[in-house]
C-alpha cells in the first residue's frame, strides 16, 4: 500500500467519523427540519466517500453512482421540505 | 508519490476539512437556522473540494473531468436551493430562532394562507 493510498484511507476514515457525528443530529434533532438538514448532510458525506473510493481504487465507472446519489439527495431534501411545508397544520 | 497525487491529496484534504467543519457545526450550533447555515454553505464548499480532487486525479481522461465539472455545477446550484427551502419550511411551520435573535425581519410577515411575503 503506497503512501497515497494510506493518506486517502485516513481521509476516508475522517469523513466516516464525520458521518457518524451527523447521525447524532439525525437521531436527536428536536424538529423535523433538523432531521432534514441531517439527511442532506448525510447525502453529501456519501457523495464524498464514493468519490474518494473512486480515486483510491481507480474505478471511474463508479462516478455514475456519485451522480445518482447526489441527484437523489437533492430530490429527497426538496421533497422533505415541501412535505414539511404543506403538512404544517 | 507523483505530483498529481500530491495535488489530489491537498485539494481533497481541503474538501474533507470543510465537510468536517460543517458536520461539527451541525451538532454544536444552537438553533435550526444556524444549523442550516452550516450545512448549506460549508458542506457545499467541502463537497466541491472533494469532487475537484477526484476530477484532477483523472485529468488524463477528459470524460471524467467533464462529469466532475457537471457535478460541481450541480452542487453549486442545488446546495443553496435545498438550504433555502428547508429554512422556508421551518419558518412557515413555526420553528423559533434562538433566544436573543434581535433583527428578526421575517417575524409575522409571511401570510399563513398564501405563504407569500406581505
Amino acid at each position: 500500500m503506497s503512501l497515497f493510498q494510506l493518506t486517502m484511507t485516513a481521509l476516508m476514515a475522517l469523513l466516516s467519523l464525520s458521518l457518524g457525528v451527523t447521525f447524532w443530529r439525525l437521531l436527536r434533532g428536536p424538529s423535523i427540519p433538523d432531521r432534514a438538514v441531517a439527511f442532506d448532510m448525510i447525502m453529501i458525506h456519501l457523495v464524498g466517500l464514493i468519490a474518494m473510493f473512486v480515486v483510491q481504487f481507480r474505478q471511474p465507472i463508479l462516478i455514475d453512482a456519485v451522480i445518482v446519489v447526489s441527484v437523489l439527495g437533492f430530490l429527497g431534501t426538496v421533497a422533505l421540505a415541501r412535505y414539511i411545508e404543506d403538512g404544517r397544520n | 508519490m507523483t505530483p498529481l497525487e500530491i495535488i489530489t491529496l491537498l485539494i481533497t484534504l481541503v474538501g474533507v476539512f470543510f465537510v468536517v467543519v460543517s458536520s461539527v457545526g451541525l451538532v454544536r450550533l444552537p438553533d435550526l437556522y444556524t444549523r442550516v447555515h452550516a450545512g448549506g454553505k460549508s458542506g457545499t464548499l467541502g463537497i466541491i473540494g472533494v469532487l475537484l480532487g477526484a476530477g484532477i486525479f483523472f485529468i488524463s481522461d477528459l470524460r471524467i473531468v467533464f462529469k466532475m465539472l457537471i457535478l460541481i455545477a450541480f452542487f453549486f446550484i442545488t446546495g443553496p436551493v435545498a438550504a433555502h427551502m428547508l429554512d422556508r419550511a421551518a419558518l412557515l411551520t413555526g420553528v423559533k430562532p434562538m433566544e436573543g435573535t434581535y433583527p428578526n425581519d421575517l417575524e409575522g410577515r409571511y401570510d399563513p394562507e398564501t405563504r407569500r411575503l406581505s
